[in-house]
């Protein structure tokens, strides 16, 4: 690919709350974004990828956050960027759609105003050719009879129509790069399907590049190109697509595909979870986070952490993968999991 | 989010039933009617923060460890030990007895209504010749005495009435509760004053009637509200599941779990309480016989001096907002360390 | 929405009806019954006789509650005994309305143009200096007894520095036309300034004293609303938007976030009528609070009777208002 478009590097934010021991959510996450690109992060909740997300736009509250790193959007740093001039960015060349469609739409104002406000705001036109936008916007969005839509309050709408007013908000200025956080999470499955088809359609005829923040693999294997796993805020793993699917290197990768039924497979088949929870990871610093609730744990795993390093034993072909792991899964490993789950 | 328990109810909106029904639904433990089970993003983001703080802490455990650390609610605890401990030995220290008309010879209607301070009388003597430290020490017993009483006769009503509403339910409770919202909704010390006045002769206990009946509905909501919120909680619908008849349930499973709202509302209302018996008395309303001194009647009884001794006034004035801002700041302190939404 | 105004409207009528229930019980359970305490120590037999006759208390009770209601409708409410005596109750009520509304208005709107700003500065400004500040200020309010605020007030501006007038709602020796009752506005009304400022300088304290319990609480709902509209997700879209702070801040932050202080400013007409019972008897402020306060004290009960009355009708009237500006403003209230 080109120049990247986004450059995260060493991302950090530290939860620096009163009475709270501070807290690493997100720990030097490096990775970039191609102009038109689709990159997914995924990971349980908890794993930092929606802090990651509103580090990079900045909307985090500066109270009780320590983010440090860099963060360069089109060749500008971010995180020093003057709060006037993120401002300008936020909403025309950066956006964002978040989880719950509902609450995520002030219940208060119509929705036409709400889609209309970002035209107003960033291409200075008048109410009129504003509100002529944003129905133009939702029709493009597939909500059928958008001038009557745009009267509506948020309650009146389903929540399919709900996601769908937002990501027009969000793609109302064109922007360059948009974060969808769990777009789909708070959908109904078909619904789940359509907001899906909708991203990828728009992304692609506006060459728009997309971070896909996602705990769901489902979504990676329809949408990504390249594909971060966090695990309790760093990356653990990366790869395009089809080699981590095909080979997945990282045990934690490993467990979260082997946590999916599978249709085509036996129907005693067992599944194969993570054991265990976000909540018994150990700190990274002289530990795999991940070891006890690892199936792969060796003796290193509770004295050195790993450090992400280039995959060279990965078979399948596909670019450069990372990987942060002692004892990664090899063929034998993924042929014990296919096993034990016939 | 959107329906959170603060925003007052449409079709009933209203401050009071509304800030109640909020208090109401943390009776539940672990949230399970408050918070936002929606897991958004921002709940997300707290949730990373909190990995650490475990799970199987007690609801009461966790609000200690809060406050523990909490210097509004050490403030406010330490004015109410001090008030109470002052309260118990105050006739025992006091340095005069506070009936006792020690300066009488000293009061002279025209020229001096009130005698100042002077050695052995720190504050002076009011217009009966009585000494004013003593009688504010010993004050206190009686001010404890009327918060405290009133409190808990208002608990006592609103518990039965509350709890009446939530067991029998169908009609009786919809009459009740309409009957409480009214109450509710008529201002709460414009009902005391017209209480008081209902007696021909009042008297201490015609303060602290007053003040109680005005605190039923209070109370009766709260309670009503919070088994409200529990009967649909895991734990009772557990309960209903293995055949315990409805008696236990309400009394070791649902008026336990409710304690917590009532004891935020309690202190709260030992607080206007005291503010509310010296308003009575401000309008001839409290109890005449002052030989037992209480703030609120020493305040109340200090008016005609105002202009030309306002250190009557100013003392039992201060002793009151002081013992009032305690009370009201713990009552504070434990309703945000008990409500699972504030805990950020 | 005409929908929900007449479901509100029912509601009203309701709460109206327990109300005067609840008025005719305490007024059945007065010390030595209705008629004594209606007419006072010094009846005649034959006022008696006659007053009995019109409450009906020979008949069963219903047909009592009846003649209350009836008796009310026409305004009919007896004598006063105590506060003026020999004067019609509901007179003294039409004629103290006004003064009560003028220093209600002032202390309201005291309140909201303090409360509401400061509320909305204290939650941005969560935990610094000015938020703990004006919180513990507001509580403070609330721990100080109205009437001595009201005295220690009095005591500091006109007794000892004299910058204000001590008591009362106009100088005596001013001439001053009155069309209204309600002072400050008469005197604008007839451009008669010089009386128009000094009945505001008679209101000044006394708006004062009655706004501080209403600002507490107007402040810390304000505050505590706006804290959590801050947390909403809607807001932390409206930031991703790239909007100006003015629009976040107008539009999606304080719409959302003055609902509940609406309906909260409705609900502090009731605590300002209790308050200027206190405050109207501290300043000699001629209103019904004053009214009150002397019939509390010389257990005037006709005159009770009827600005309990008008006291819970005049809050009921008002929340009604408030509900119905409550579906203006928050479109999911008129759907349910």
């Amino acid at each position: 690919m080109s120049t990247p478009l986004l450059e995260v590097d060493d991302l950090s934010v530290r939860f620096t709350r009163q009475g709270q021991e501070p807290f690493t959510a997100v720990d030097k996450v490096t990775f970039n974004v191609a102009p038109g690109e689709v990159v997914g992060l995924v990971g349980e909740s908890g794993c930092g990828k929606s802090v990651t997300s509103l580090a990079i736009m900045r909307l985090l509250a500066r109270r009780g956050n320590q983010v440090t790193g860099s963060v360069r959007f089109a060749g500008t740093e971010l995180l020093t960027l003057p709060d006037a001039a993120m401002r300008d960015k936020r909403g025309a060349e950066l956006a964002m759609i978040f989880q719950d469609p509902l609450s995520s739409l002030n219940p208060v104002v119509p929705i036409g105003v709400q889609v209309s406000e970002v035209i107003t705001r960033h291409r200075g036109e008048n109410r009129a050719v504003a509100a002529r936008q944003a129905a133009e916007m939702l029709d493009k969005v597939g909500i059928p009879d958008p001038t009557r839509r745009l009267k509506e309050y948020p309650h009146q709408l389903s929540g399919g129509m709900r996601q769908r007013a937002l990501i027009a908000m969000a793609l109302a200025c064109e922007p360059r790069l948009l974060i969808a956080d769990e777009p789909t999470t708070a959908l109904d499955v078909t619904i789940q399907a359509q907001i899906l088809a909708l991203l990828t359609d728009l992304v692609e005829q506006s060459g728009t590049a997309l971070i896909m923040i996602t705990h769901d693999l489902g979504v990676v294997a329809g949408l990504c190109d390249g594909v971060n796993v966090l695990y309790g805020g760093r990356i653990v793993e990366r790869a395009k697509r089809h080699p981590l699917f095909a080979e997945p290197r990282h045990p934690y990768t490993g467990g979260l595909l082997g946590s999916i039924p599978r249709l085509d497979g036996d129907r005693d088949a067992r599944l194969f979870p993570i054991r265990g929870s976000v909540a018994d990871n150990i700190p990274w610093d002289h530990a795999c986070a991940f070891a006890p609730r690892c199936h792969q744990e060796g003796e290193k795993c509770r004295t050195v952490a790993p450090d992400l390093l280039p995959d060279e034993e990965a078979r399948t072909d596909g670019g450069l993968r990372l990987l942060r792991c002692h004892y990664p899964l090899t063929a034998a490993d993924r042929q014990r999991i296919e096993e034990g789950r016939a | 989010m959107t329906d959170s328990p603060r925003r007052p109810m449409p079709g009933t909106p209203s401050h009071k039933k509304a800030r109640l029904d909020a208090l109401a639904s943390t009776a539940a433990p672990s949230g399970s009617s408050g918070g936002s089970a929606g897991g958004g993003v921002a709940t997300a983001v707290s949730d990373a923060g909190r990995v650490a703080s475990g799970e199987g802490v007690s609801l009461w455990m966790s609000a200690w460890r809060r406050l523990r650390r909490d210097w509004v609610f050490l403030f406010g605890a330490a004015i109410v030990v001090l008030f109470i401990v002052l309260a118990v030995v105050a006739p025992l220290i006091a340095p005069h007895d506070p009936a006792t008309r020690v300066l009488i010879d000293q009061v002279n209607r025209q020229t001096n209504p009130v005698p100042g301070p002077q050695p052995g009388h720190p504050l002076g003597a009011d217009y009966q010749g009585r000494d004013v430290l003593s009688r504010l020490m010993v004050g206190a017993r009686q001010t404890l005495l009327v918060g405290v009483l009133a409190t808990l006769g208002g608990l006592l009503g609103g518990m039965t009435l509350g709890t009446l509403a939530g067991a029998f339910g169908g009609w009786v409770d919809s009459v009740v509760m309409r009957v409480v919202d009214v109450l509710l909704s008529i201002p709460s010390l414009l009902m005391a004053f017209s209480i008081a006045a209902m007696f021909r002769s009042p008297s201490q206990w015609t303060v602290i009637l007053a003040i109680a009946i005005v605190q039923v509905p209070v109370f009766a909501r709260l309670l009503r509200g919070s088994m409200l919120a529990q009967r649909h909680s895991d734990h009772v619908l557990a309960a209903r599941a293995l055949g315990v008849r409805k008696g236990p349930i309400v009394f070791r499973h649902m008026l336990p779990n409710a304690m917590g709202p009532v004891i935020v509302q309690a202190t709260l209302v030992l607080a206007t309480a005291i503010i509310d018996a010296a308003a009575l008395s401000f309008l001839g309303l409290g109890n005449p016989d002052d030989r037992s001194p209480e703030w609120g009647q020493m305040l109340g009884n200090a008016q005609p001096y105002f202009d030309s001794h306002p250190h009557l006034a100013v003392y039992p004035a201060l002793c009151i907002i002081v013992v009032a801002l305690g009370f009201t700041l713990v009552g504070e302190s434990l309703r945000e360390s008990l409500d699972p939404k504030s805990r950020r | 929405m005409s929908r929900y105004i007449v479901r509100r409207l029912l509601q009203a009528i309701v709460t109206l009806f327990v109300l005067s229930l609840l008025l005719f019980a305490w007024l059945r359970s007065l010390p030595g019954g209705p008629v004594s305490a209606l007419l006072g120590e010094r009846s005649t037999p034959e006022d008696r006789a006659a007053l009995e006759q019109a409450l009906g208390l020979d008949q069963p009770i219903f047909i009592q509650y009846l003649r209350f209601l009836e008796r009310a409708a026409q305004g009919q409410f007896g004598v006063s005994t105590g506060v003026l005596p020999g004067r019609d109750a509901l007179e003294i009520f039409l004629s103290r309305f006004p003064a009560t509304i003028e220093l209600s208005f002032f202390a309201l709107t005291l309140a909201i143009l303090l409360g509401i700003p400061l509320g909305y500065l204290a939650a941005r400004h969560r935990g610094t200096f000015l938020d703990t500040g004006s919180v513990l200020f507001s509580l403070v309010g609330i721990a100080v007894p109205v009437f001595f605020l009201a005295f220690a007030l009095k005591y500091v501006f006109a007794i000892q520095l004299g910058v204000l007038p001590p008591s009362g709602r106009q100088s005596v020796g001013i001439n001053a036309t009155h069309i209204t009752g309600m002072y400050v506005l008469d005197g604008l009304l007839t451009r008669e300034w010089d009386a128009a400022w000094d009945a505001l300088r008679h209101l000044i304290l006394p708006a004062v004293a009655l706004s501080s319990i209403p600002f507490a609480v107007i402040l810390r709902i304000t505050r505590a609303s706006v804290l959590e509209v801050l947390d909403e997700d809607y807001v932390r879209t409206a930031q991703a938007k790239g909007l100006r702070a003015a629009t976040i801040r107008g539009r999606h932050v304080l719409r959302n976030a003055l609902i509940p202080v609406v309906t909260t400013i409705g609900l502090q007409t009731g605590a300002l009528l209790a308050g200027a019972v206190l405050t109207e008897r501290v300043f000699t402020f001629r209103g019904v609070g004053h009214a009150l306060a002397y019939g509390f004290e010389t257990r005037d009960y006709a005159v009770l009777q009827v600005l309990i009355m008008m006291a819970a009708l005049i809050y009921i009237l008002v929340n009604m208002v408030v509900d119905i500006a409550y579906a203006a403003i928050d479109p999911r209230v008129r759907v349910r």
